[in-house]
């Protein structure tokens, strides 16, 4: 497309008036008349059956309007469904209530609920409720799960494996016996909680009257989650509206359907009275999705010169207590397509077990299974430099897919768009000054000091789609776009997204591409989203694919709009519709510029319809359902350099550089702005957040003060830069940029602060590197 | 109970539940939601105003420690619909993206620049150390602080 004046500027965020000045529309602003606040009574033992709930007192209390337990919801909710059937993999989707019925399986899950008049009340009467429990052996840990023995889950999901799903591409047994270098490596991808600072909740309004459900919630898929609660409620779609205006950041957790907004809607319909229902932060830690939390057991095949010829990863993937949403694709599509990374590695089997455990269930988080193969292959490609003394850089130089090959097909069958991989290897080591840091590192080293730096090369898989594909991997829906766009007569425009931005400043970006594309101003274009009242359809906003994809529905139907209203400038200038142009805004006659209308004219004429040619119908909108032919595939190259303190295992970041190419960005300073935070997540992984279970299953990081979050003061500033290599999938060139920071980041702080311990003859430590780890480490090393 | 608080320059008198914390007069009783709620251990202080000048979380304030006080939260800060120089500085700076933690991150950064005028990176990371934010990474919160506390000079100055 024409690269014009919005596209590519740092256009200042129509989003932020209302949010910096307090007006924002979150869900738990939301106040209706006659509305009832709702508790959850959670379950305190990670394995337990129910013998008996007692709610006499609770329903005693003064303002309790109403309590239930799971017997008493049955009737009235469905099992909450899991949407992403993962084929031939032997799939086991266990029965998940809404509430537990007779047995609880983690920590978290609901067993009764109370609504009252006000939510103090609520959690009182919550409290007072007695369940007597018979507590059963819990298990956590996932391999240990899968080992015949364990605590089962589930009477019909033998040794837990809810799943064995395989992807075998080559003879790996040919390339293990032929290889001159073999290296085997255990590596936990340990559990992260994403924490988006705004909890879930739901406010469900079931008007008697008229039979409809109104549902403001804290949703990345507005569209998704109405299809779900009509089939959990038995409502018909046409009879519920899902409303996500403004959501305070979702990461993944707010992609899935949950017990809590589908109770809140069951009680509304029995009530005929308003529910609101938002969690607690602990209850977030507890009942809302983790991520990651994978066991790996790899080896890698290589060459002597550094050339990598097979790759096997066996992976225990911890799905938690039951398959959330879209639990199952994450370990295996997500992470097992791309364990190729930007390397031409000839051979990869990937198996990996989907275990249940008595946990918090697992789901996407940010990044979804490509953080956890990209820091598989970024750690291994250390562990092969350091075998083969040879430079980290070299060895990924070395085995990068060269920039003429692209389209380049995997052996696991994606077909990478394009790609330039020795470009930001290149330029992120001319920003870090490479050569000079290696000096450095050596003469600090004589010092005492440990300095190390560590890399990341990756390529990600983004604009999740094409819907054949998706029907392929076992997700039930598709996976393109819509977008309609409706110009009024006065020529100002109104957009309808199925995306749902909660951060990514969509409704600037969007405005950006639309004004460009119609040549109207931008004040002139507002972006709707986040309402199914208003939104045709939408399959929402995750796996960097709002722009990609929704940004090129939009595209779409803007120009669909420009070719009617062509049709009706020609006519009113009695002209043929080639013979005019369309430049700034406005139709011209070709060689006769000033015979023309503007935009808004041909607008105004559409709708007043007086002299409209033959067969065009009046009015001015457009809608576009966008299914992409392929994904795209960003990459890049992150530098972390770090010091390392051995005598207190203190980790100090240097320098952080991000090379990072996206394809064709709309507006930069949103894109570094998901870069920075992407980074600040990724890095965290690796050096500070861990959430933590005891053995019977209790999560001890439930609390802000004991998972540990990133501060200000915790975090470096990151350089951060970009190759532009556009992608030919998409008519905006644009790949995507909300996960490259998150991916790249955890193996590029781990790769530095290896580094930094090579004199301890240190090759791996799994991440967190927290202080503690790091000085225990080099305390064994130096034979304490 | 009574309180009587002054919330950005109005009074209001009310009968309160003595359980009844700030955030929630705030945003219950009172209908300004602009003050959020983050966490429930006061570790994120999305729900930062400022109580008689100071930056407190109303989440471990009671309402009726609040009588007589003067509060002003994230929707009195603009003043005759100009916005405070460290909102402006959020804007110019893209210091957020969901805007969720951003009022309480608005209103620390207020506490903190009334204190130290000019102060360095690190002094701002430290100072902004009670607030969590999970999607900017920080950076650009940095800088729209360090936009603010420049404005606030340029103005002093002039």
């Amino acid at each position: 497309m024409a690269v014009t004046k919005l596209f590519g500027a740092s256009v200042k965020r129509r989003e932020d008036p209302r949010l910096i000045t307090g007006h924002g529309n979150f869900t738990d602003h939301i106040r209706l008349p006659g509305m009832l606040a709702m508790a959850i009574k959670r379950s305190p033992h990670a394995h337990a059956r129910i013998v008996r709930i007692d709610t006499s007192k609770a329903k005693a209390m003064p303002g309790v309007v109403a309590v239930y337990t799971g017997q008493d919801l049955v009737d009235k909710l469905g099992p909450v469904p899991c949407a992403w059937l993962v084929p031939d993999s032997d799939l086991k989707v266990p029965t998940y209530r809404a509430v537990a019925v007779d047995k609880v399986r983690y920590v978290g899950d609901a067993v009764a609920v109370v609504v009252a008049e006000n939510r103090y009340i609520a959690e009182d009467a919550a409290d007072a409720i007695e369940v007597e429990y018979e507590v059963l052996p819990a298990v956590v840990d996932q391999e240990k799960a899968a080992q015949p023995g364990a605590p089962q889950l589930y009477d019909d999901v033998p040794n837990n494996i809810a799943f064995h799903w395989k992807l075998h591409a080559g003879d790996f047994d040919a390339a293990w016996n032929q290889a001159e270098v073999r290296l085997t490596q255990r590596l936990i991808n340990h559990r992260l909680i994403p924490t988006a600072m705004e909890p879930r909740g739901a406010v469900a309004s079931y008007n008697p009257s008229t039979g409809e459900l109104t549902v403001w919630c804290t949703s990345q898929n507005p569209h998704i989650h109405r299809l779900l609660f009509s089939a959990v409620t038995g409502l018909p779609e046409t009879k519920i509206r899902v409303i996500a205006t403004d959501v305070g950041g979702g990461f993944g957790s707010k992609i899935p359907m949950y017990a809590g907004e589908l109770i809140a809607s069951a009680i509304s319909r029995d009530l005929g009275r308003p529910i609101k229902w938002v969690e607690t932060r602990r209850e977030n830690y507890v009942a809302t999705i983790h991520g990651r939390d994978h066991i790996q057991y790899v080896e890698l095949a290589a060459k002597r010169d550094g050339t990598i010829t097979g790759l096997r990863v066996k992976a225990y993937a911890n799905m938690g207590a039951y398959l959330s949403t879209a639990a199952p694709g994450v370990p295996t599509w997500l992470f097992g397509l791309i364990l190729a990374g930007p390397y031409t590695i000839p051979v990869i089997h990937v198996d990996v077990y989907g275990v249940l455990t008595n946990t918090t269930p697992t789901d996407a988080y940010r990044g979804a299974g490509r953080p956890e193969a990209t820091y598989l292959l970024e750690r291994m490609i250390d562990l092969l430099a350091r075998e083969l003394n040879m430079d980290p850089a070299e060895v990924r130089r070395k085995n990068f897919i060269p920039k003429e090959k692209f389209p380049y097909t995997t052996p696991t069958g994606l077909v990478y768009d394009s790609g330039d991989y020795e470009a930001a290897l290149n330029r992120a080591l001319e920003l870090v000054d490479y050569q000079a840091l290696r000096r450095e590192q050596e003469e600090l080293r004589k010092q005492g000091r440990y300095l190390g730096i560590g890399f990341s090369t990756y390529v990600e898989v983004c604009g999740l789609a094409p819907s054949q594909a998706a029907g392929a991997m076992g997700f039930q829906g598709g996976l393109w776009e819509s977008a309609t766009v409706r110009v009024h007569p006065t020529g100002k425009v109104t957009v309808f997204t199925g995306s749902n931005p909660h951060g990514q400043g969509e409704e600037t970006t969007f405005a950006q591409i639309v004004a460009d594309e119609l040549g109207v101003p931008f004040e002139d274009v507002e972006i709707i989203h986040g309402d199914t009242g208003m939104v045709p359809f939408g399959m929402g906003t995750y796996g960097s694919r709002s722009l990609a994809v929704g940004g090129t529905a939009i595209v779409m139907a803007t120009r669909k709009i420009k070719e009617k209203a062509a049709k009706i400038a020609a006519h009113l200038l009695e002209v043929a519709p080639e013979d005019l142009a369309f430049e700034n805004g406005r139709f011209f006659v070709k060689g006769a510029p000033d015979r023309g209308m503007t935009f808004q004219e041909v607008a105004l004429n559409a709708y007043l319809a007086w002299k409209m040619p033959e067969g065009v119908t009046p009015g001015l909108e457009e809608t576009y359902f966008h299914d992409p032919s392929n994904n795209t595939f960003p990459f890049g190259c992150h530098i972390c350099v770090v010091e390392v303190d051995p005598d207190t295992g203190s980790v100090t970041f240097r320098k952080y550089v991000a090379v990072d190419d996206v394809g064709n960005v709309v507006n930069p300073m949103i894109v570094d702005g998901q870069v920075h935070g992407g980074i600040a997540q990724g890095l965290a992984q690796a050096v500070y957040e861990f959430a933590a279970y005891d053995e019977n299953g209790q999560l001890l990081s439930a609390t802000m003060s004991d998972y540990a979050l990133p501060k200000a003061s915790m975090l470096p500033s990151f350089t951060v830069d970009r190759t532009v290599t556009p992608t030919p999938v998409n008519p905006l060139g644009a790949k995507g940029a909300g996960e490259t920071g998150t991916i790249a980041a955890t193996p590029a702080v781990a790769n530095a602060i290896i580094d930094a311990l090579a004199p301890f003859g240190i090759k791996h430590l799994d991440i967190p590197l927290t202080p503690q780890r790091i000085w225990q480490a080099v305390r064994e090393a130096r034979g304490h | 109970m009574q309180v009587t608080i002054t919330v950005n320059g109005q009074q209001y008198t009310h009968d309160v539940e003595p359980r009844m914390l700030l955030v929630h007069y705030l945003r219950d009783v009172l209908n300004l939601t602009g003050t959020h709620v983050g966490c429930d251990t006061s570790q994120c202080g999305a729900c930062t105003v400022l109580m008689n000048g100071k930056a407190v979380k109303s989440c471990t304030i009671f309402a009726v420690e609040a009588d007589g006080a003067e509060i002003t939260t994230i929707e009195g800060l603009a003043k005759d619909g100009q916005l405070h120089p460290v909102q402006e500085g959020f804007w110019e700076m893209h210091g957020l993206q969901c805007g969720y933690c951003t009022p309480g991150m608005i209103m620390t950064a207020v506490d903190l620049l009334q204190r130290n005028p000019n102060p360095t990176e690190e002094e701002i990371r430290h100072g902004i150390e009670g607030n969590i934010c999970r999607c900017t990474g920080y950076q650009n919160i940095v800088k729209a602080i360090q936009y603010a506390a420049e404005k606030m000079r340029a103005s002093a100055r002039a």
